[in-house]
């Protein structure tokens, strides 16, 4: 998708840029803005570079550096801490061979901390694309992950 | 107390009973009936029937949503706005969340009714990128709604146009501040600004704005249901009608209940929730959610109710209740409530961006046992800073857990200060 193409999608007036950068983004192999990506939508906006910075780096949403095919969220905040959230974190690491921060090797995933998932009866929770998973053990984190594998691979 | 008392359903009533894809379901178990009956109201008796409910905003505040939609009414300048918020980041709180899955239609009532009231035309819900699931059901809905003439111009023959738009959040906790997501709306980074003016008169691009949330606007098509004098019967002299409590952390049965006001926080963890798994202790339970006070066990029999809250200087805010047993250790919850924090300040005042730095600094020398009463004193005047000059309710609720476990856990502060400097000299 070109950033014409998602500002013709999601709308080019000021109040749809938020918008139009996450539904761009989503389409990018590497789910990212590249400088080159913001100054397009300030171009093609009109709006000042300064402003479209700021929005594409305010945002935790909008990432402003290379990422994996799939961000995995973990959720950070204190339900899920209390339900051992620590371990989730930990395991992903082993089985991924990355860290929280960081993208694995393949460019499949990419681990991120995320702030409250607002799944907190099901704690701990992570959320990948659009998919939440709670009630997260060891056992389940393989049983996902190696489902996103094979998918790749069909 | 059976839960059958203890749990009123009201806003959650239609949950499981109905498919939340499907307008028809809401329109056979009494759905869009409430706002057909308003649109022959005038918007003063509307808002009449409002104020006798005694409903007051569940986003936290507690702000009375009567007063309110009057102040929108009476407000200069069009074109007004109404904007529903459902950018749902408080940590514990996923009450929202479960609104929109379960019954969206419930909020695009409540939002046609009270935009006709104050002669609003434009809508807005506000949802939080996070929130997928929840985005795609309330836009199915309101085409479902526009198809039934409910949404559009001259809606049902009244002459009164109303549409609403979604509008996804880009992942900032601070946005759920009133003028935060106003800019957010208008396309910019999501920082705080200065009140007054309120954004009842000068909101969304500097218009009269009537800003509420999820739980707020699903209240109103059953107070126009049963009368404002009905409603007010539930609940408690202060606190009128029922709460969505979202119950999570160290219990058996963590969930989303809807209470009558008034109900004890004890009764809630333990006759719902089925208290704290494999019978540990509490050792304390934190209120509204990560910006909202932590209390001991021995306070637990405090009721939902603004009145008592207020007089043990607490509030309950939106409605979440943490539950943390006695394994936990304090100063790590404090210090991921302060790293939430730090992450979401949007950096745009000072006390806030650098306060909630060095409250962490100051924490860690807790953690590590290397404090000295003087950063004791130091973290005193930091929490009274912050409250006092942070430009908005982040910054100013922030340090409100760590200024609880003071007064109510002393010794986990004071039993942390190196041995060296507690000898006096």
């Amino acid at each position: 998708m070109q950033v014409k193409e998602a500002l013709l999608k999601y709308g080019s007036t000021p109040d749809k840029l938020i918008g139009a950068m996450l539904g761009y983004q989503r389409n990018t192999p590497c789910n990212y803005l590249s400088e080159d990506d913001i100054r397009e939508f300030a171009k093609e906006t009109g709006l000042p570079l300064s402003r479209v910075h700021s929005v594409a780096s305010f945002y935790s949403l909008l990432s402003t550096k290379p990422r994996g095919k799939y961000i995995i969220q973990v959720c950070y905040d204190v339900p899920c801490y209390v339900n051992d959230s620590v371990n989730v974190v930990k395991d992903l690491e082993n089985k991924l061979r990355t860290t929280m921060g960081h993208t694995t090797d393949d460019g499949m995933f990419t681990l991120e901390y995320s702030s409250c998932l607002g799944c907190c009866d099901k704690a701990p929770v992570m959320q990948i694309g659009d998919k939440l998973y709670g009630n997260l053990n060891s056992e389940k984190i393989s049983e996902i992950l190696s489902a996103y594998r094979r998918n790749k691979n069909e | 107390m059976s839960n059958d008392t203890l749990s009123k359903k009201l806003l959650t009533s239609r949950f499981g009973k109905i498919k939340a894809d499907s307008i028809d379901d809401y329109v056979s178990t009494g759905g869009y009936s409430v706002f057909k009956k308003a649109l022959s109201m005038s918007g003063d008796d509307i808002i009449s029937e409002i104020k006798t409910s005694g409903l007051k905003g569940r986003g936290g505040a507690g702000f009375p949503t009567g007063l309110k939609m009057d102040s929108v009414k009476q407000a200069e300048g069009t074109p007004k706005y109404i904007i529903c918020n459902a950018d749902e980041g408080e940590p514990g709180n996923f009450k929202d969340r479960l609104l929109m899955e379960n019954d969206p239609h419930q909020i695009i009532e409540g939002m046609i009714i009270s935009a006709f009231a104050t002669g609003t035309n434009h809508g807005y819900i506000f949802i939080r990128g996070e929130y997928i699931k929840s985005i795609r059901t309330i836009e199915i809905a309101l085409e479902q709604a526009r198809v039934k003439g409910y949404l559009g111009d001259n809606i049902l023959d009244t002459g009164f146009d109303f549409d609403i738009v979604v509008h996804t959040g880009g992942g900032s906790y601070v946005c759920g501040e009133e003028f935060a997501l106003l800019v957010s709306i208008e396309g910019k980074s999501g920082r705080a600004t200065y009140k007054p003016p309120f954004p009842t008169t000068c909101g969304l691009y500097n218009k009269p704005t009537q800003i509420n949330n999820v739980e707020t606007f699903c209240n109103i098509p059953h107070i126009m249901d049963m009368g404002g004098e009905e409603f007010s019967k539930i609940g408690t002299d202060s606190s009128k009608g029922t709460k969505l409590v979202c119950l999570s952390g160290n219990v058996v049965k963590p969930g989303l209940y809807e209470v009558p006001l008034g109900t004890t926080i004890r009764s809630i963890i333990d006759d719902l929730g089925g208290g704290v798994p494999n019978n540990r202790e509490i050792k304390m339970v934190q209120l509204g959610g990560a910006s909202g006070p932590v209390i001991p066990k021995s306070m637990l029999d405090l009721k939902l109710c603004v009145k008592e809250m207020n007089g043990n200087d607490l509030s309950f805010g939106s409605g979440a209740i943490i539950v943390m047993d006695e394994r936990i250790r304090v100063l790590d919850i404090l210090k991921r409530i302060i790293e939430f924090f730090r992450h979401e300040s949007c950096g745009k005042c000072t006390p806030c961006r650098e306060g909630l730095t060095q409250m962490l600094i100051l924490l860690n020398r807790f953690i590590e046992g290397t404090a000295t009463k003087q950063d004791l004193a130091l973290l005193d005047v930091l929490i009274e800073t912050m409250g006092q000059a942070s430009i908005c309710g982040l910054g100013q609720a922030a340090p409100t857990a760590i200024k609880k476990v003071l007064k109510y856990f002393p010794e986990e502060f004071e039993g942390r200060i190196h041995s060296m400097d507690s000898v006096t000299v």
